[in-house]
């Protein structure tokens, strides 16, 4: 007797996907993934120079008051990057507050990225346009409406994914196996992308979950799963790359779980040490993904001396550009508030619109 | 016009939307071939194809979060919540999403979706299938709540709602899915909004919505062996609220007695007669009063009848308006 999809053809591999060591060495732990093109991996390492320094700036505009607050991805650019470099313009992107990496290497606007952190609107830029939704707050739950969207464009004939972005403690939420469930069921052109960064908030992965890894999730839905180093950019690459194809190709979903790290505390306005030792962080610091590439790129001749000063330049350029950008003062006009509640505006918010326009005259 | 029950209306509402629009789209739980526990999507998917009406996996956050997902990519979702407090696992798709899309993203992403919800009691049903939910709902900023209480309201409310671009949740007084009167399939396009002055009376305006209208017109039926000639506004849209119609009611008769079947407590009866008490002040002869639900969970069937306004509950709290008090005018 055999079914129509074989677990064993959904499970992910026994271990993470690697190609690279830590130092930056060649290692044969790739399954059947191939080798992205050497231009691909040169300009992730450029977006990931980039992604970094937009992080640092970012963490210390927090300081200066700036933003409001700022959930740093240091350490998980290779993930981030991946994300974006995966995906066409025509296809969507779900990010959470932790993703505004992935969106400064999909080519949105610092500024647009940050209005939502510094607190002058719920998102920045125009989602319609982008093809990237609002930053989601609320746990998982936009991988349900990842994987409704998923559905509406294969049902309107367009070849488009929508591609998830989830953390670890967020796939212990019912939104996660709901969606995962659905998106089989409707063999949906969703990728799932897990990135288990150890913590939620403090919780380490070992009180979240039993699972030897979270991509074994994805086999008890029916929907293909895969693992991989998540510090590693050409595995994290290849492995999103090959999701995206599969799901595009109408075979349905994929489960991607990246095993990577939290450098910094979860915000700027957590206490890191109160639940890890510096040592650990320390270790996962001589995984960094940034250099892990860089010696790689460099070794195999794909990335020269100069190449590195001029991407660091530009990053330093575009950190200016975000500080310009978030110090010039912009006071969002209050009367905004009454906007697009509605479509159709009800006759209660046209009396406090006036009530408030009334205070602001006095 | 032929006659119908509320639920055929509902039908046919469903049918006339999808047959007009191809981005409507039904889905949800049991909805498909066997039309829906109520059998309110009866014959669609037989009728309109499986790609128009269909069944989901038995997950309610998962329909919600799903239907947001294919209203940003372009459909009308029209979707069915089995019964109201099965909705609570949806809770947060729908207040953190459904009613916050459209201003999250300041206009760029609108949700024009509607959520179907068989509510409140009166069928003997057990627990979890009688709860009157409309409070949570209309505290909503973001979404829209409506309520018929005939079957011609059914069918009217329910294409609006469908051709709304804001979400709608649409709450179905299940009590009176079998009532019939006879409905005409042409609309005005102005039920969404807009409450409706039911029955015309002097003396007293009862504001009820959903499952209570109809009560509210048998007592004021049975309020003329009293001598009191009682008004009766079904405000149908629960919010948007409709000030103008309910204020110009009371202000006629300068007594109101708001009815709903829900818990009375922090319920929307308070928001009714909040607003009734600010706009008709001069006018009242009395406090306006409400009649409502207990404060307890919904109790089991064999005890319904407590928990639920009846006729006599209702002329009770009528008798308690002062009636002999002289009218105060304003300026007087
Ligand atoms: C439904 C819900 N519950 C709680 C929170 C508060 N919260 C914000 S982030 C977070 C931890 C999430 O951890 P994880 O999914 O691993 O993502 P990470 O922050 O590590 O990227 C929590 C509990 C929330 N945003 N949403």
């Amino acid at each position: 007797m055999s079914r129509e999809t074989p677990a064993a053809a959904l499970l992910p591999s026994e271990v993470p996907v690697r190609f690279l060591a830590e130092d930056g060495t060649r290692v044969d732990q790739h399954g059947g993934y191939s080798d992205p093109p050497s231009e691909r991996l040169v300009e992730a390492y450029r977006l990931m120079v980039l992604g970094r320094r937009f992080d640092a700036q970012a963490t210390a505009l927090t300081k200066q008051g700036r933003l409001a607050v700022y959930p740093s991805s240091a350490g998980q650019e290779a993930c981030q990057v991946a994300s974006a470099l995966a995906l066409t313009d025509a296809d969507w992107l779900f990010p959470t507050y932790r993703d505004s990496v992935a969106l400064v290497a999909r080519g949105l606007e610092p500024g647009e990225i940050l209005t939502l952190l510094r607190g002058d609107a719920h998102c920045g830029y125009d989602p319609a346009k982008t093809r990237v939704a609002p930053q989601c707050t609320p746990l998982a739950t936009q991988t349900l409406h990842a994987a409704g969207l998923a559905h509406a464009m294969r049902r309107r004939g367009e070849d488009s994914v929508a591609f998830a972005l989830i953390g670890d403690g967020a796939t212990s939420e019912g939104d996660f196996h709901e969606a995962l469930n659905f998106a089989a069921v409707f063999k949906a052109p969703v990728v799932f992308f897990v990135q288990n960064n150890g913590f939620a908030i403090s919780v380490p992965f070992e009180k979240q979950s039993a699972a030897p890894a979270l991509a074994y999730k994805g086999v008890g839905y029916g929907v293909r799963s895969e693992q991989v180093d998540g510090n590693d950019a050409v595995a994290v690459l290849s492995v999103l790359d090959d999701a995206v194809a599969h799901a595009r190709s109408g075979l349905g979903p994929v489960l991607v779980e990246a095993h990577t790290y939290r450098i910094d505390a979860h915000t700027n306005a957590d206490d890191a040490t109160r639940y890890r030792d510096q040592a650990e962080v320390e270790n996962w610091r001589a995984a960094d993904p940034v250099r892990r590439l860089e010696t790689y790129l460099t070794t195999e001749n794909l990335l020269s001396t100069n190449d590195i000063e001029r991407f660091q330049a530009e990053a330093e350029k575009f950190a200016a550009g975000v500080r310009d950008t978030l110090n010039a003062d912009v006071e969002p006009d209050p009367m905004s508030l009454f906007e697009h509640v509605y479509a159709v505006p009800t006759r209660q918010l046209a009396a406090q619109r006036a009530l408030v326009a009334a205070e602001l005259e006095a | 016009m032929t006659e119908i029950s509320m639920a055929q209306a509902l039908n046919a509402a469903l049918r006339d939307a999808v047959k007009d629009d191809d981005r409507v789209l039904i889905f949800g739980e049991d909805v498909g071939p066997l039309g829906g526990v109520f059998r309110v999507t009866d014959g669609i998917t037989a009728d309109f194809g499986e790609e128009r009406c269909f069944d989901t996996p038995l997950a309610e956050s998962g329909i919600v979060g799903f239907a947001v997902g294919m209203a940003m990519g372009g459909f009308r979702p029209v979707i069915e919540m089995q019964f109201d407090a099965f909705a609570y696992p949806a809770f947060e798709q729908i207040t953190s999403h459904v009613a916050k899309l459209r201003n999250r993203t300041r206009g760029a992403l609108s949700l024009p979706m509607v959520i179907r919800i068989p509510y409140a009691g009166g069928i003997g049903g057990v627990e979890h299938h009688c709860d009157s939910s409309e409070a949570y709902y209309t505290h909503t900023p973001g979404l829209r709540v409506v309520t018929p209480g005939t079957p011609q309201d059914a069918y009217d409310l329910l294409r609006d709602a469908i051709d709304s671009p804001d979400p709608v949740i649409f709450l179905e007084p299940k009590c009176r899915y079998w009532s019939k009167e006879p409905v005409s399939f042409t609309r005005d396009g102005a039920a969404m909004d807009r409450a409706v002055v039911r029955r015309e009376g002097k003396d007293v305006t009862l504001i009820a919505y959903g499952p209570m209208v109809a009560t509210a017109l048998e007592t004021a039926e049975a309020a003329t062996a009293e001598g009191w000639d009682v008004e009766v506004v079904d405000l149908r849209s629960l919010n948007p609220f409709d000030d103008e119609t309910v204020t110009a009611s009371v202000r006629r008769t300068g007594r109101a007695v708001v009815v709903h079947e829900a818990a009375r407590f922090g319920g929307y009866g308070a928001e009714v007669v909040a607003r009734v008490t600010e706009q008709c002040f001069h006018q009242l002869h009395a406090p306006v009063l409400r009649v409502t639900g207990l404060d307890i969970p919904y109790p089991p069937p064999k005890l319904e009848r407590h928990q639920l306004p009846d006729v006599d509950r209702i002329l009770d709290t009528v008798a308690r308006l002062q009636w002999n008090d002289e009218p105060v005018v304003a300026g007087a």
